[in-house]
């Protein structure tokens, strides 16, 4: 908190923006690292497309309500701070639910409830109080991208994985050519399923820790 | 009768939260550090569901519906407002734990202190909205069926948590690979727990 008092005009892409732009990214990880933000992640990511939506919506909201909670942090009453958080979120996720539904109908169709649960996702709420409630505006916007882009990473791996090996597609698309099934390759359905998903983040977090020592849990 | 409990079946084993859905997982994972505590927060969430998603129902049937307002006067027979509702629904919850809090705490003090700590929680709970937001897409025609749809995904829920908890006793002893301990395997453990859950598919009563 003291340099930005230091330094009343930094830059907008200082190295310390940076940073809240690229931390999220690994060693932050709103999904593997700080266990924000699961609730509605594994459920869209069958296939990549629904996958990248979702990732992107959840990353214009997060990035906005970031800066409009941290423009009126003085003002808001303690109190009252939650629902004043939910209510501008939810405005948001209307917003948001809105477009996809006016330019994007199947895809809207197919995220069915989980744009809704944007609303209460923690990593939006966690955010939202850990870093909107204290820092100035445009910190919060650049934060919350990163936060959003770190959520969307895992999202779209897992996706990508899923849809590959799970349908043999990418983005809708096939990639396995016929001539694998016809010499006897099978897509593995229990990758369709959803117990798959939750294996694949744990596998996925397993080989982070292994890369990152210190994220290890100590207990 | 036959299909309020074939709903209530399929919302615990089926249609489960956790294992079919992944709603509420930050308090799954985070909260499930010892059996008392998930017991705590299993009924808590059963109980704010019992409350919010018969209320948010009858909120959407009656107020937010395409047409819904059809009973306060025949101008507003093709009013739509259900854009409206993720705010109102999260509104309705936010406004209900607030209440139920205070309710509990004056009248029954033992259940607060076994609830208290958890209640506040509840309100960004995504399987709370995540309820309310399946009846409204699933079209739900009575409130009977809403009831025994919340309550049958609380108690889905609840289970969830508990048997983690257990585990995550026992696990304790273990020597678990360091990349894996912690998060790591919870997840994978709650995979394996939604296969196990997955043979319930295709019950039918």
């Amino acid at each position: 908190m003291n340099d930005t008092i230091k330094k009343e005009r930094e830059s907008l892409f200082s190295a310390k923006n940076i940073k809240l732009l690229n931390n999220p990214l690994n060693f932050e990880n709103p999904v593997t690292v700080q266990v924000l933000g699961i609730c509605s992640a594994l459920a869209v990511t069958v296939q990549l497309k629904p996958a990248i939506v979702m990732a992107l919506s959840v990353t214009i909201v997060t990035a906005f309500s970031n800066l409009i909670i941290s423009a009126l942090r003085d003002t808001i009453p303690s109190r009252i701070r939650i629902i004043v958080q939910l209510v501008v979120v939810a405005a948001l996720v209307i917003i948001v639910d809105q477009l996809l539904k006016a330019y994007v109908y199947d895809v809207s169709k197919k995220l069915s409830v989980f744009v809704g649960l944007i609303i209460t996702n923690c990593i939006l709420m966690g955010r939202l109080e850990a870093f909107a409630m204290g820092n100035k505006p445009w910190p919060s916007f650049i934060d919350g991208i990163g936060n959003g882009l770190g959520y969307g990473i895992i999202l779209v791996t897992v996706a990508f994985i899923r849809e590959l090996f799970g349908s043999g597609k990418l983005y809708g698309f096939q990639i396995i050519p016929q001539a694998a099934f016809d010499a006897g390759y099978v897509n593995n359905g229990m990758m369709i399923l959803p117990p798959m998903a939750l294996v694949i983040i744990g596998v996925i977090i397993w080989l982070q820790r292994s890369k990152n020592r210190e994220l290890i849990d100590k207990s | 009768m036959d299909n309020l409990f074939n709903l209530f079946v399929r919302s615990i084993f089926i249609d489960n939260m956790i294992f079919a859905y992944f709603l509420g997982m930050c308090s799954y994972l985070a909260v499930s550090k010892t059996v008392k505590t998930s017991v705590g927060l299993g009924i808590a969430v059963t109980f704010v569901l019992l409350i919010t998603a018969p209320l948010n129902w009858l909120v959407d049937f009656y107020v937010l519906k395409p047409g819904a307002l059809k009973w306060l006067s025949a101008d507003l027979a093709d009013l739509d407002l259900s854009y409206l509702s993720f705010l109102i629904f999260i509104a309705v919850i936010a406004a209900m734990v607030q209440l139920v809090e205070m309710f509990v705490e004056k009248f029954s003090p033992p259940l607060y202190n076994a609830l208290g700590i958890f209640l506040p929680l509840i309100a960004v709970n995504c399987a709370i909205l995540g309820v309310a937001l399946f009846v409204q897409e699933r079209d739900y025609q009575t409130i009977s069926e809403v009831t025994v749809y919340a309550v049958g995904s609380g108690v889905g829920w609840f289970l969830a948590i508990t048997a983690i908890a257990a585990i995550k006793e026992k696990i304790s002893y273990s020597a678990i690979p360091p990349g894996l301990r912690g998060l790591g395997i919870s997840f994978i453990i709650t995979g394996l727990m939604a296969i196990a859950f997955m043979s319930f598919m295709g019950i039918k009563i």
